[in-house]
């Protein structure tokens, strides 16, 4: 018997095992344009322990292990794109620990955020946690892993910027914990220790994160969402600002799409508001539209396009179907707000020019310090011609993102050498440096972040 | 090569593969799909199992006895079509038969399966058991058979065979004779109802059946049938009309809903017990009863009901499903469905575990032993405790 596939049976059982194609298979597909990267083995360990001895064994017989999550990045950036181990962290997924008072939840790194979103909703409705707008399999650690945003992102910033604690398993196999856990205290800071943290935005393969602390923010008894469309581009930056300014919103997102039509060529600003009364929601409304939004109503530049809609749950999957063809993929990229305009026209430009129908969106991280801005291209996956098209625009998007100064967000590995290929030497030595250190044998995610 | 005759070939590639298929609806896990529950490899998710359907179906992948084993472990319990978001959401499981369909042609079923099938074809049910002791179940009771009753009494072959189950079919008998009811029962000439074998992918075994059983009630004159096993509900009602049936079908529960309703039938009063209630998939998901069962068991004395988290449309299936009930092709883990369902049950603190299913009696009442909740919970059907069975 294969002496890795052997060892994998004695770790995790057979039941979670395989070396059969239709594992094979499933597991080397992406959801998104990538090419299929066969792993040799794909495995599902229960815990920390046994990712442990999975990765130590790795690096005894040389074997790449790919750590994945919901399988959701869409970039391929859990594709064994080296073969090996693929590791499925889904059966990862206790929550471990709600603190309500100190506003944190420890769960394991493959607990899903649809998990997270049902328990909170259960034992703690004051509480809420930065959804992506990923569908809810995406997992807690896979969202890390690539620096992910939510819908708290307006306030709050980065996914990765609301981690109280973490626990990875190293590349040689040591476990490690982040924060005043490392300390045998409970999970509910990662600051003022030394920062040794570099596991996240790198896809897995500096480490496998496998228990995380996240930050809880109170959650509303009321939510809803109101939108305010504008025709001009131009004018969307200064719109942002205006309600960055006034600080009342918790997700705000600008969408722009030629399908359905009345999204097409106008841009919608998404603005979701909470309150645990009306009293509080129309304060906020005050601040925002009678204070701040006035004078583009009055001027016939903007309108309000609908108000105290309830907060559809983000259903993304839907965009897959839009040519009936169960595929899409899109250039998420971190961009100045005031490139919005040059985004959205690059958008429009790159999707007309490979026959699909356009679709943009900005997301505002922080007081509008960044928007997470993204250019969807959605293919039929029965048509390789329409795959083509979406891949090689999104290998332009790229290049614009760019060209725009922006800094393109889980790139795939195209856009991870674009990035590389910019990056300043020193940067780069001290990647190369951190890679090499932790992972010296290279089995980890290889293919991945690897500077050249 | 190819395989041109599958029917969903204009679609199965539009599955986004977005894991939708593996919630229950209020988001709690990823494992309210029971292969992917028991398995936990996408494989063995809805999503994976249509991935790979289309890469046999297109030549990038070759048949085997693995592929075979995934693409019948789905027990067709349509909790991916409750959750999946996407507009051909009601084809998922069409998908997954249309497959079955093909493999059967081919010869390339598992070997459970072409077991169940053969058995079904030379003897009118799943195990094989001579079609002349179908009506053993009712040696003992003085059942009428169906002449011009106002209801025929449709056994189905779990009832009529299936240890376990016999107790149930006999106590609904019990039942509607208490209640007055005017019924007959078909006897010998009752033949498997072939719910499963449309599922399993036999169409040409579904219709020597349908016709076998249509032609047995139209020379009686059969207008109303009362079935013991949602299974045989869901086929009568929903299967047979496109071979010629025409008849009013009503799951059992749904009678004595209306006969307690009508004060035509006394429910039972019990010393205080907790119950909680599994909604069988083809009761619920399949036809939208959720209602009957558990009026009957408001209706009964001394009755607390529980509801289980994962209830209704997000209720988790037994695992037995589509033929698996006699396959087991989720069997032997700690993470079989039926013992995840009887931990989910054990957990409302309920004393008895009520189903109105014949398939999901004896899968859970094995699970409660294998799990050691004896002392604690007992599977009984809705018919026995109506009936008092102990």
């Amino acid at each position: 018997m294969d002496s890795v596939y052997a060892a994998l049976v004695e770790i995790v059982g057979q039941d979670y095992v395989s070396t059969r194609t239709e594992e094979l298979f499933t597991y080397s597909k992406d959801l998104g344009t990538s090419e299929p990267q066969w792993p040799d083995y794909v495995a599902a360990p229960a815990t920390a322990e046994e990712v442990s001895r999975i990765v130590q064994m790795a690096n005894e017989k040389n074997v790449a292990v790919v750590p994945l999550g919901g399988g959701l990045s869409l970039a391929g950036l859990a594709l064994p794109l080296k073969g090996g181990i693929e590791l499925d962290l889904k059966r990862m997924n206790q929550i471990l620990e709600l603190n309500e008072k100190g506003r944190y939840v420890v769960v394991e790194a493959g607990t899903s955020h649809g998990k997270l979103t049902a328990h909170l909703h259960k034992h703690a409705p004051h509480l809420m946690h930065s959804e992506p707008g990923a569908p809810p399999a995406a997992t807690i650690g896979g969202n890390l892993a690539i620096h992910g945003q939510g819908d708290l992102g307006h306030p709050y910033g980065f996914n990765s910027d609301m981690v109280s604690g973490m626990e990875v398993v190293l590349p040689t196999g040591e476990v490690c914990r982040f924060g005043s856990c490392a300390l045998g205290n409970s999970w509910y800071t990662l600051h003022p220790l030394p920062d040794v943290s570099m596991f996240m935005g790198w896809s897995g393969s500096t480490g496998i994160i496998t228990k995380v602390s996240l930050r809880l923010f109170p959650c509303k008894k009321i939510q809803e969402q109101d939108a305010f469309v504008v025709e001009d581009e131009e004018l969307v930056p200064d719109i942002l600002y205006e309600l960055t300014h006034v600080g009342m919103a918790e997700d705000m997102m600008v969408v722009s799409q030629e399908i359905p039509p009345p999204f097409n060529r106008l841009h919608y600003i998404l603005i979701n508001i909470s309150g645990d009364s009306r009293k509080e929601l129309e304060f906020k409304r005050q601040l925002m539209f009678d204070d701040r939004l006035s004078k583009y109503i009055q001027d016939g530049t903007g309108g309000i396009g609908a108000g105290g809609q309830e907060v559809p749950r983000p259903v993304v999957s839907k965009t897959s179907d839009w040519r009936k063809g169960g595929g899409f993929e899109y250039v998420g990229a971190i961009m100045p707000v005031t490139t919005y305009p040059e985004c959205y026209k690059s958008g429009v430009e790159i999707s007309g020019r490979h026959g699909i129908p356009y679709t943009t969106l900005g997301r505002v991280l922080g007081s509008g310090h960044s928007m997470m801005f993204s250019w969807t291209f959605a293919f039929n996956r029965a048509d390789e011609e329409t795959v083509r098209h979406a891949r090689q625009a999104l290998h332009e998007t790229d290049e614009k993102v760019l060209e725009l100064g922006g800094t393109l967000w889980k790139p795939a590995v195209f856009g991870q050498k674009l990035l590389m290929d910019r990056m300043d030497d020193g940067t780069l030595q001290m990647m190369q440096k951190v890679k090499h250190m932790l992972d010296p044998n290279g089995i980890m995610n290889p293919g991945n972040w690897e500077v050249a | 090569m190819a395989l041109t005759q599958y029917k969903y070939m204009d679609i199965i590639h539009r599955c986004f593969r977005c894991g939708y298929c593996k919630f229950p609806l209020d988001w709690e896990d990823v494992d309210n799909c029971p292969s992917y529950a028991r398995h936990r490899l996408e494989s063995y998710s809805n999503g994976g199992r249509l991935w790979l359907i289309r890469a046999w179906i297109t030549g990038e992948i070759p048949w085997s006895e693995h592929l075979a084993d995934i693409v019948y472990s789905c027990v067709a319990c349509k909790n991916c079509e409750e959750k999946c978001p996407l507009s051909f959401s009601d084809d998922i499981i069409n998908m997954v038969t249309a497959a079955r369909n093909l493999m059967v042609d081919q010869g390339l079923v598992p070997p459970a399966a072409k077991k169940y099938l053969e058995n079904v074809q030379l003897h009118g049910n799943p195990w094989g058991l001579g079609a002349k002791k179908r009506d053993q179940w009712m040696a003992d009771l003085s059942l009428e058979p169906y002449r011009d009753q106002e209801f025929l009494y449709f056994v189905g072959s779990e009832g009529a065979y299936d240890s376990r189950a016999q107790s149930a079919a006999r106590a609904l008998a019990g039942v509607l004779q208490k209640a007055g009811v005017s019924f007959g029962v078909l006897g010998n000439t009752e033949t498997d109802d072939g719910n499963e074998a449309e599922l399993l992918g036999e169409d040409g075994l579904v219709e020597v059946l349908a016709e076998k059983n249509i032609a047995r009630f139209a020379e009686h004159g059969v207008k109303k049938i009362i079935t013991l096993s949602p299974h045989a509900y869901n086929a009568l009602k929903n299967i047979y009309p496109r071979h010629g049936g025409e008849f009013a079908v009503y799951h059992y529960t749904q009678v004595l809903a209306d006969l307690v309703r009508a004060g035509k039938l006394a429910a039972p009063k019990l010393a205080p017990v907790k119950i909680t209630y599994h909604d069988p998939c083809f009761l619920g998901r399949w036809n939208n009863e959720y209602k009957a069962p558990r009026k009957v068991l408001q209706s009964i004395g001394g009755v607390q009901l529980l509801e289980m988290g994962r209830n209704r449309k997000s209720a988790f299936c037994c695992g037995g499903g589509s033929g698996n009930y006699y396959m087991d092709l989720l069997g032997g883990s700690a993470d079989s469905p039926a013992r995840i369902r009887v931990r989910q049950a054990s957990a409302t603190g309920a004393d008895v575990l009520a189903v109105a299913c014949p398939n999901c009696l004896s899968m859970l009442e094995d699970a409660v032993k294998v799990e050691g909740l004896e002392s604690k919970l007992m599977v009984k059907d809705i018919s026995e405790i109506m009936y008092g069975t102990e």
